[in-house]
């Protein structure tokens, strides 16, 4: 198991309680470095919780999520302060409902997400006012950098269109451009094929094995579109009721009874048989 | 790319009434005066004048005539708008094209390449003309006083917009910042003898780190419950200043502020003089027009240090915040600072007023800075469109400049009777042009946004895909 060798997020005992309501239960699981690690489970399994768990907008309740940097290193997310999760450990993260700047353009969108180094070259500010030191040499990189992910995402000619005009694909897409200006090492992404026709959610499929391929960022994706999920994973965990119920390769998930119990229900002769071995 | 089909197609489709029938529109609206006739030969042509035991009549036929007039003016503007409505819904938007639509410029891009050119000159040559115009220094006193008035509200307005406009972070207690500002030079200036070249700087810097103090609290704070506390800070700084006369001298006000210099020669008559040292023959009015200069020349700063800040990081980030704060989040940038930037830059623009303010007047009482300043500066803000530069500017012209040219419409005088102040409608017409405002533009006069970066043409934003910001 390659994930268990050189994992890039190690999630140990992660449990999340809202009040009375747990949303996720003891969740441990590992995603591989360069790794298309698929996290999947029917509705309301507390797959999002999860994602906003290690992308800093929840604190969990308990557990533990380190991020292991190439260099051997590694952070531990609970305790990053939420910008920093993307900023200091390089977690980028897309939304299940599209959140970009809708009035601003698509360059702008792509420009906003490299604030960081950009506000570094701009001497936070201070110089950049006064229109010292290396801003505009910076800026024209930022540029190139926002073209090469519009030359990728194919949104080129809409790069100077407010991005609340570009049709539903087009805005999916440019949240993974965004995401990826942020230059990161794991991309997290909330269902990018929802609402995708089947062409477009095969463009999908080639756009992240590409990012996978070039810039060797690893990719943790929640997904219910399941040809997305068997066709470019690697690496599939499988949620119920906030609790992991399978953890392994595609074709193993599929086989898994849990999983099809899960997601299918069983048959009325079969439950008790069920039942017992899942534990319940 | 070509433009949608659907967009060149609809427009001649035969349903669509794409023109202004004026014959039908003047026919309906001269029947509509008709009535109004009608109704006002009863109620309104005689008036009955009791003089001792007898009745009179006194004609009006004057009155009945404006009446009908104005009844049929406000017809035929219903049936024009009527007219322009019905068209433009009938058109489908190019918004809503799939593909990317070649840009038109927009009006107001087609009139800022000659109008902010020509705005600017005006306003550089203004004292001039005024008193090319009024032929002579003394008499344009009214006219530079004014400019000054309206430029201090249009730099108000552009420090508020960074708040309001940019990050929008609704501040209903701007005018704390100013009055901080006019307040640190009064106190300075008074206590410690400090100059108003040093006094500036040092006005923004604690305006500022107000703007800082004010912030830490509301960060967490959105929408209205910001708008609250913003109001609430602005009302705690106005009685502080009443309530604390040791400092302040309370509600009587610090007087005998000392007053602008011309970098050091004071505008005074005799030796050393401004007058005297540039040969001029003394006049008081050499004042009043280095002041219109130094408001114009602080605007023109604050405006210059906007569109500078819109074009880095953190103008950017400032725009995102104001849009998707949860997304600007995910993408590292730290929202806290960012907030807090906004708030104290904005204080600062609002110090530098405040200390401007205050060498003007040469006088800062509390009173200054009540609550109907700040709701002011944010209709000014709210009216020129959030976030437009241009805009602000326009608004400030028509709110504070609008009710000085009220003042002088003495010709209606002859319409409506000798005893008819158009003072008193200020406010009357105040709320119909924001009921006007409200129907016609309900974001602001310049809605559209302008892109602070471009990789190939400048299409101007839409303003109604532009977000007012939550808080």
């Amino acid at each position: 198991m390659r994930w268990l060798q050189d994992p890039i997020l190690d999630v140990q005992h992660l449990t999340m309680r809202f009040g009375g309501l747990i949303a996720i239960n003891d969740l441990s699981f590992q995603a591989g470095r360069g790794d298309i690690t698929a996290l999947i489970g029917p509705n309301g399994a507390g797959k999002t919780t999860v994602f906003n768990c290690i992308t800093g907008f929840y604190k969990p309740t308990e557990g533990m999520m380190a991020l292991r940097k190439p260099d051997g290193s590694h952070l531990l997310l609970e305790r990053l302060p939420g910008y920093n999760i993307n900023w200091k450990a390089k977690v980028a993260r897309t939304f299940q409902n599209i959140r970009l700047f809708s009035g601003m353009t698509v360059l702008e969108n792509l420009l906003v997400a490299q604030h960081n180094p950009l506000m570094i070259s701009s001497g936070f500010t201070f110089l950049g006012v006064l229109g010292v030191g290396g801003y505009r040499a910076a800026e024209k990189e930022a540029i190139e950098r926002a073209k090469f992910w519009l030359e990728k995402t194919r949104l080129t000619h809409r790069a100077d269109d407010p991005a609340g005009d570009l049709p539903y694909g087009d805005q999916r897409r440019l949240e993974i451009a965004r995401a990826m200006c942020t230059d990161p090492l794991l991309l997290c992404l909330d269902e990018p094929a929802a609402g995708l026709n089947p062409r477009e959610s095969h463009e999908l499929n080639e756009l992240l094995l590409s990012v996978r391929k070039d810039q060797g960022t690893s990719i943790l994706l929640i997904e219910h579109d399941m040809s997305v999920v068997m066709e470019i994973s690697d690496h599939v965990v499988v949620l119920d009721y906030g609790i992991k119920i399978s953890d392994g390769t595609p074709p193993e998930v599929r086989n898994d009874p849990k999983v099809v119990a899960a997601y299918l229900g069983v048959a009325d002769e079969e439950v008790e048989k069920v039942e017992a071995e899942i534990g319940a | 790319m070509t433009a949608p089909s659907i967009t060149t197609t609809s427009a001649k489709s035969p349903a669509v009434p794409t023109h202004f029938d004026v014959a039908a529109a003047v026919k309906d609206s001269a029947k509509a005066a008709l009535i109004t006739l009608g109704l006002s030969i009863p109620i309104l042509a005689y008036r009955t004048d009791q003089s001792g035991a007898d009745l009179f009549l006194t004609p009006r036929w004057g009155l009945v005539a404006i009446i009908c007039a104005i009844v049929f003016g406000l017809r035929l503007v219903l049936h024009a708008f009527m007219a322009t409505r019905s068209y433009r819904k009938a058109v489908p938007s190019p918004r809503q094209a799939t593909e990317a639509v070649h840009a038109e410029p927009s009006a107001y891009q087609k009139a800022s390449r000659f109008g902010i050119p020509f705005f600017l000159g005006i306003a550089l040559t203004f004292p001039i003309l005024i008193v090319l115009i009024q032929g002579g220094l003394n008499e344009s006193r009214y006219w530079v006083d004014l400019g000054i008035l309206i430029l201090t509200y249009v730099m108000l307005g552009w420090g508020l917009n960074i708040v309001v406009g940019l990050a929008g972070l609704l501040d209903l207690g701007y005018v704390a910042f100013y009055a901080v500002g006019a307040y640190s030079y009064a106190l300075l200036s008074t206590t410690f003898g400090l100059s108003f070249w040093i006094c500036l700087p040092l006005a923004g810097i604690l305006a500022a780190f107000w703007g800082m103090i004010l912030g830490f609290p509301v960060l967490r704070l959105r929408g209205d419950y910001l708008a609250i506390v913003t109001l609430a800070f602005g009302e705690i700084v106005r009685l502080v200043l009443i309530n604390w006369v040791d400092l302040t001298n309370g509600g009587a006000g610090i007087s005998s502020i000392p007053r602008a210099t011309f970098f050091g020669l004071p505008f005074t008559a005799g030796e050393g003089g401004f007058a005297s040292t540039f040969g001029l023959e003394f006049n008081s009015m050499h004042r009043m027009i280095f002041l219109y200069y130094l408001i114009l020349a602080l605007a023109l700063l604050t405006n210059f240090v906007t569109m500078r800040l819109r074009k880095l990081p953190v103008g950017r980030a400032w725009e995102a915040l104001r849009e998707d704060e949860i997304a600007c989040r995910s993408l590292g940038i730290n929202t806290t600072n960012t907030k807090l930037t906004a708030f104290a830059i904005g204080a600062m623009f609002g110090g530098f007023a405040g200390s401007f303010f205050a060498v003007r007047q040469g006088f800062v009482s509390p009173e200054s800075f009540n609550f109907l300043e700040s709701a002011i500066i944010l209709a000014i803000v709210v009216m020129g469109g959030m976030g437009s530069q241009v805009g602000v500017a326009i608004a400030a012209i028509v709110l504070v400049g609008g009710p000085e040219v009220l003042r002088n419409l003495t010709f209606l005088q002859s319409i409506f009777g000798a005893g008819f102040d158009p003072n008193e409608y200020r406010l009357l017409l105040f709320g119909v042009g924001m009921v006007a405002m409200m129907v016609w533009r309900p974001r602001g006069l310049i809605s559209e946004r302008e892109p602070s970066v471009i990789l190939k043409e400048r299409k101007a934003i839409s303003g109604s895909l532009v977000k007012e910001g939550h808080g």
